[in-house]
């Protein structure tokens, strides 16, 4: 038989070093799973497999020890029960994210909301080489979002009000930055203090700050064989729209500037981050 | 202004919190709420910090009332808290 490696491994299978075995890798956005789908995948590494399955540090299953004899049947029987094969390979990857703000209590953005439409639009998407998108909720971090090739941070955007203040000083003890103090009877937000961390908003009592949803990026992360923190180059973007705007121009970007085996770091030194900043700030004030 | 900046609080009752740590604290404090009336206030004294910072936010995410941190200047500091009782599910 005429094994097409490159067809497998687009599709999830990731080569055993036990000859003819494959360790199926499962599509899954921001970490989440319905029972039912966990059922199939129960099933299937009973079936296919040897009983268990692994969980892989960027919240992705694999199914170990699925012989090459059996890979369309296991992918029909996945599939009949909603569950994908993933990507591995020059492409964009699983989409990884934290609760968020649909089930933490510090979730300044809706991450699983966000994880979703990220996949739908850009998973599997041939690039230059692999590419991670990730989106962490608050400031917390606990997604890790500067690992990523493109990492999204919930923040908030805040106004506040003098009329409903009670200077109760909830806030000024919730600050981690020390932004806000209670002076001669109202309150004094130190700016250059302040990183949008929401807080202050999250655990006012009387309603007096109002944050609204922020997204801030980071662009080049790197946790593999090197090792660099995505660096953000952007304000906090306001709205999903002006997300996506910015997403395609990156991708686009690396396709432009990425030779084969570039991580997205590389393409952008190649370019310069100069060039990278001007690209990306052009979608931004286009957007506003 | 809002009435409640000068308002002079008379806490019901007292708990102190600042023996545990997270998510004890928490927990004590809603046990000590859970003794209480209807609008009755609470007075707690948690740490400085981490205490501080975290347990206004839960106890207004239960849905009470938070009123007032004050910093006692000794790594302590005081809330004060409504109680206020869920709303009875039809
Ligand atoms: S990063 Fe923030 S929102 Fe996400 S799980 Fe951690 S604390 Fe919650
Ligand atoms: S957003 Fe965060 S850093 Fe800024 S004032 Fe509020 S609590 Fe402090
Ligand atoms: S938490 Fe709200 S009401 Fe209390 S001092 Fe801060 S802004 Fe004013």
């Amino acid at each position: 038989m005429v094994v097409d490696y490159a067809a497998l491994k687009k599709g999830g299978f990731m080569r055993q070093k036990q000859k003819d075995h494959f360790s199926l890798r499962l599509k899954v956005v921001g970490g989440e799973l319905e029972v039912a789908q966990l059922q199939a995948v129960a099933e299937v590494a009973e079936k296919y497999g040897r009983g268990s399955v692994h969980l892989t540090a960027r919240q992705g299953v694999e199914i170990p020890f699925i012989k090459l004899a059996d890979v369309e049947k296991v992918k029909d029987a996945l599939a009949a029960k909603g569950v994908f094969t993933g990507v591995c390979g020059p492409r964009v990857r699983t989409v990884t994210a934290c609760q968020g703000n649909a089930i933490c209590p510090s979730g300044c953005i809706d991450t699983y909301a966000l994880a979703r439409q990220i996949s739908e639009r850009y998973f599997g998407r041939e690039l230059p080489h692999k590419f991670k998108f990730g989106v962490t909720g608050c400031r917390n971090n606990c997604l890790k979002a500067e690992e990523n090739d493109l990492g999204v941070k919930g923040v908030y955007r805040l106004s506040w009000s003098g009329e409903v203040c009670t200077l109760c000083g909830v806030c000024v003890k919730a600050c981690r930055e020390k932004a806000v103090s209670v002076r001669e009877n109202t309150l004094t937000i130190d700016e250059k203090r302040c990183n949008n961390c929401g807080r202050c908003a999250k655990t006012c009592p009387t309603g007096a700050w109002k944050g609204e949803p922020g997204y801030l990026l980071s662009f080049g992360g790197t946790f593999g064989n090197r090792i660099a923190q995505g660096r953000q180059i952007l304000p906090p973007l306001k709205d999903t729209i002006t997300f996506f705007r910015v997403a395609d121009a990156a991708l686009d970007f690396f396709d432009k500037h990425g030779k084969p085996e570039d991580r997205f770091l590389a393409a952008i030194e190649r370019a310069g981050w100069g060039v990278f900043e001007e690209t990306i700030l052009a979608e931004v004030r286009h957007a506003c | 202004m809002p009435a409640e900046r000068m308002a002079d609080f008379r806490p019901d009752a007292a708990a102190d919190v600042t023996d545990v740590v997270c998510p004890v604290t928490f927990v004590k404090a809603l046990a000590a709420l859970d003794e209480l009336e209807d609008g009755r206030i609470l007075e707690i004294r948690l740490n400085d910090g981490e205490a501080a910072r975290n347990v206004p936010l839960s106890l207004k995410d239960e849905g009470h009332q938070v009123l007032r941190l004050t910093d006692n200047g000794d790594g302590t500091c005081a809330l004060l808290v409504r109680k206020v009782s869920a709303c009875p599910v039809e």
